[in-house]
């Protein structure tokens, strides 16, 4: 057991005595049951709750409400942030409810979804919200039978006092355990004890979502509410001109047509405020097929923005060919200078074989299944918004700025989002909410059409990578170059694998300007890193004649046992740890032959995944048999939920690998919906997917990223293997239907 | 605007609406029936999936004047409990993840079982083609679609 100082802010723990139950708390927090699968009916009403701190309260007769505080994007933390809680507070999963928490930065830490750091942020406060609720009732029960605490155990929501043989549910001292002090020092569970954290627990939204229950931002709903969307420029470079919207307004349905701001003249923008369009024709009305419908008749005129634009934006109008062009006349220079061990220079012009290739990725779009869409109702002194948002701290006080509302005047609730893979960081669909539920005086609910989403950019950005290996005589790594790059950022990570088990290792960046605008993808920078890298070392292994497995070993084990430099950031044991479980696992050395296998590893957001992707030759097609995993993100929290994200990963990063691809012609993206951007479908996806993690105490980090960069380039890598061609362009497969 | 009537979930309802509204928006807008989703609005996703007389349909291009005295079934109608058994199976495999391609996957499997109450894994594959999981959930879909077809 550890001691640990509850070092949660004081004003984290709300201290509260009774709440009231019954009416009101109970109609919204009854609804989701952790357990609709299980057990519904011993689930019954409490007539009080009893709040112990901000995470967590329990009912009167043993029903426990846990606030999960960071945003549900689909990886799954509205129900594995409340494991975590359970199980220090000791209770029966069975008797849990899942809250959605408010937004409230007074109790909560780190309300955001990005960077896969909730699990691995929230770790420590979560358990330490269950235990201090464990301790407190604990407490209450020694008081009352007056005895130690020390003598009282726990055991599924149960008191114990074994020397007197008496007994109690958490809910019969939930009342007087609410009236206690906060405790200085609670203990935590030895990990072995743990009974929650590590067992399978069902998504806790899943019954509502299989029937269909309101639970999206799409969803939202409010008395009086109109609905608004927006028309914005349709090529990066443009701007607004002015607008004739008498024949909209004319249309049925319709309330209002005007122009809006996306931000002050004079703001100051922060990280989440990426937006290219900042004056924006909207149109509001009564419904949404009536406002599509005036949006057709708008009658808009653009022009170029300005050369000397106050932005600092670059002028002039974008197209694909021009920047490929672009990124190889930057690659063919130096770049900036990252890292550097030994002598590159020298260890090249020694070296027996050279190996020299180029990779590229296009720009793509986020393309959630859920549209973006924000509910606003913006009154003279209080503003209510609501929607999917993967940063609402961030946004509120963005919104906040803009509609020059004191910030705790700014309500900001989440729904559940339909995906976001990074694209709802970026809330700028807040902001116009709130300004046109200011304009027209009524709660509004802003909807994006599929087209006005793909179109309007934050899109991962575009990339271009070269590599080159120097080998000696007898085939040893002697040299190692990159030189990355991409619009309008790098994605180089200059202190990663091979970093660090290279004596000559020579890392430059270069970065191509543009207007279009982009933002974090799943995995930023990995995505396009982890392909480009592990299809290169595919290559350098093959001319070097070694296995691609043991050539990567060989390399990690020098990087643990005799690093270069000091500056490598990542472990070289864990990583090699994950590649020698999926050798094992997919049977690499035993049952390979006829096999047209590729292997890949990556590190990145804290946690290690390998892949060995199976591809076999049917009819002329390359068809995904089986893909294998080994991850370790440390202690498992919800298994199955881990393998499905591990899954999910897998797809999607085969997708994203093999088709997804936008483009642009005179700064206008050439594909606006999913007829022209291809995203993986059914029979694309591979036949068998097996997951094995490595199982160790350390403290878990996170999933929604890892998982999903190297099995691009272990796809790479076993294309070649059936079809004897090198991939080195992304997408894959050139982008078009059918 | 046109009245009409229509057979939805087994129950009668009126709608006061422009003739060429998709059937996607009068049950979004009108009727409160959220659980079909609005994805491309172009066919291209499924997220709106209903069935027409047992039949998958896209109702994103289904225009509430095409649909007369059809039967229509939502996600909401698919079982009075939530206990069909695609639902069933969805919750026994765990498979969403996001959660929001889910009822238009689970309605297209629905006309899919319809048709062919013991599908091949191609089959499946086929049948689900239409239906984009921007989360990659694809394989848990096929096991869930087994698991009911076997039930
Ligand atoms: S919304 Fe109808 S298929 Fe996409
Ligand atoms: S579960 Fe997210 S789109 Fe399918």
């Amino acid at each position: 057991m550890t001691t640990v100082k509850t070092k949660l802010d004081r004003r984290s723990f709300i201290r509260s005595s009774a709440l009231a139950g019954g009416g009101l708390l109970l109609t919204f927090s009854w609804l989701a049951p952790a357990c609709t699968t299980d057990s519904p009916k011993q689930l019954t009403m409490p007539d009080e709750w009893y709040e112990l701190n901000g995470f967590l309260k329990i009912g009167n007769n043993g029903a426990v409400t846990i606030m999960s505080p960071n945003p549900e994007i689909g990886q799954n933390v509205k129900t594995s942030m409340p494991m975590i809680v359970a199980d220090e507070l000791d209770v029966d999963w069975k008797f849990v409810m899942v809250e959605q928490a408010p937004l409230n930065t007074d109790i909560f830490t780190r309300q955001l979804a990005g960077g896969s750091q909730s699990i691995r942020q929230g770790w420590n406060g979560l358990r330490m919200a269950g235990a201090t609720g464990r301790r407190m009732l604990r407490e209450a029960a020694a008081h009352e039978w007056k005895v130690p605490v020390d003598e009282i155990t726990t055991e599924a929501g149960v008191l114990y006092h074994k020397n007197s043989g008496k007994e109690a549910g958490y809910g019969e001292m939930a009342s007087a355990a609410a009236e206690l002090t906060v405790p200085e020092e609670v203990e935590l569970k030895d990990i072995k004890d743990f009974t929650i954290i590590g067992t399978s627990r069902k998504n806790v939204d899943g019954q509502k979502i299989v029937t269909g229950k309101p639970l999206f931002g799409l969803d939202y709903k409010a008395e009086g509410m109109l609905i608004a969307m927006i028309e914005h420029p349709p090529a990066f470079g443009m701007k607004l001109k002015s607008f004739d919207a008498t024949e909209a307004k004319a249309m049925p349905g319709i309330i209002d047509v005007f122009s809006i701001k996306t931000y002050n003249d004079d703001y100051q923008m922060q990280w989440s405020d990426v937006t290219a369009f900042t004056e924006l024709v909207a149109v509001v009305g009564k419904s949404t097929w009536e406002v599509m419908n005036a949006k057709l008749m708008l009658n808009v005129e653009w022009e170029p923005i300005a050369e000397d634009n106050a932005q600092g934006v670059p002028a002039g109008f974008e197209s694909t060919a021009d920047h490929y062009k672009k990124m190889e006349e930057a690659a063919a220079k130096a770049g900036r200078e990252q890292r550097r061990d030994g002598n590159p220079e020298e260890a090249f012009k020694n070296a027996a074989k050279v190996i020299e290739r180029t990779y590229t990725a296009p720009f793509q779009a986020h393309s959630p299944m859920e549209p973006m869409n924000f509910f606003a109702d913006v009154k003279d002194d209080f503003a209510l918004l609501a929607g999917p948002t993967q940063t609402p701290e961030f946004m509120e006080k963005t919104v906040a700025a803009r509609l020059g509302l004191p910030l705790e005047k700014v309500d900001v609730q989440m729904t559940r989002m339909g995906g976001g893979f990074g694209r709802r960081l970026y809330g700028h669909f807040m902001v116009e909410a709130a300004v046109i539920s200011q304009q027209v005086k009524a709660p509004v609910k802003l909807i994006y059409s599929r087209e006005d989403d793909m179109s309007y950019g934050i899109y991962r950005p575009a990339y271009h990578a070269l590599y080159r290996a120097a080998l000696d005589a007898d085939n040893n790594l002697i040299g190692f170059h990159v030189r990355m790059g991409g619009i309008p950022e790098s994605p180089l990570h200059a202190n990663r694998f091979p970093a660090g088990s290279v004596d000559n290792y020579l890392a430059e960046s270069f970065t191509v300007e543009s207007n279009i605008s982009t933002g974090a993808f799943r995995a930023p920078g990995s995505n396009f890193n982890a392909v480009a890298e592990q299809s290169f070392l595919d290559e350098v292994a093959e001319a070097a004649g070694k296995d691609p497995i043991q050539f990567r070993l060989d390399l990690l084990k020098r990087a643990q046992e005799n690093p270069v430099g000091s500056n490598n950031d990542y472990d070289a044991a864990r990583y090699a740890g994950v590649l020698e479980q999926v050798r094992e696992k997919s049977g690499w050395d035993t049952n390979s032959e006829g096999k047209n296998r590729g292997v890949a590893a990556y590190f990145c957001h804290n946690s290690y995944v390998a892949n060995v992707v199976d591809i076999a030759n049917k009819d002329g097609k390359q068809v995904i048999e089986k893909v294998y995993a080994s991850v370790d993100c440390g202690i498992v929290v919800n298994p199955d939920a881990a393998v499905n994200m591990t899954e999910g990963s897998i797809v999607d990063g085969i997708g994203h690998a093999m088709y997804s691809e936008l483009t642009f012609s005179e700064g206008q993206p050439e594909q606006n919906n999913f007829d022209m951007y291809r995203l993986i479908r059914h029979a694309e996806a591979p036949k068998e997917i097996e997951v094995h993690f490595v199982e160790n105490n350390i403290d878990p980090t996170g999933l929604g990223e890892p998982p999903y960069p190297p099995v691009m380039g272990a796809l790479a890598n076993a294309l070649y293997k059936a079809n004897g061609e090198r991939y080195y362009h992304q997408p894959f497969v050139k982008n078009s239907i059918g | 605007m046109a009245v009409f009537n229509l057979n939805i979930n087994g129950k009668q309802h009126e709608v006061d609406v422009d003739p060429s509204t998709p059937m996607l928006w009068v049950l979004r807008d009108h009727l409160d029936l959220v659980g079909t989703k609005f994805g491309c609005g172009i066919a291209q996703c499924g997220a709106c999936t209903i069935l027409v007389n047992g039949v998958a349909t896209r109702s994103c291009i289904t225009f509430v004047d095409s649909v007369g005295d059809k039967e229509i079934t939502t996600i909401e109608g698919l079982s009075e409990n939530g206990d069909h058994a695609l639902q069933k199976a969805w919750i026994e495999e765990d498979v969403p993840q996001c959660g929001y391609c889910q009822s238009g996957q689970i309605m297209n499997a629905a006309g899919l079982l319809n048709a062919n109450p013991s599908p091949s894994d191609e089959e499946i594959e086929m049948a689900m083609h239409g239906n984009i999981c921007r989360c990659g959930t694809y394989t848990r879909i096929k096991k869930a679609i087994k698991t009911a077809a076997n039930s």
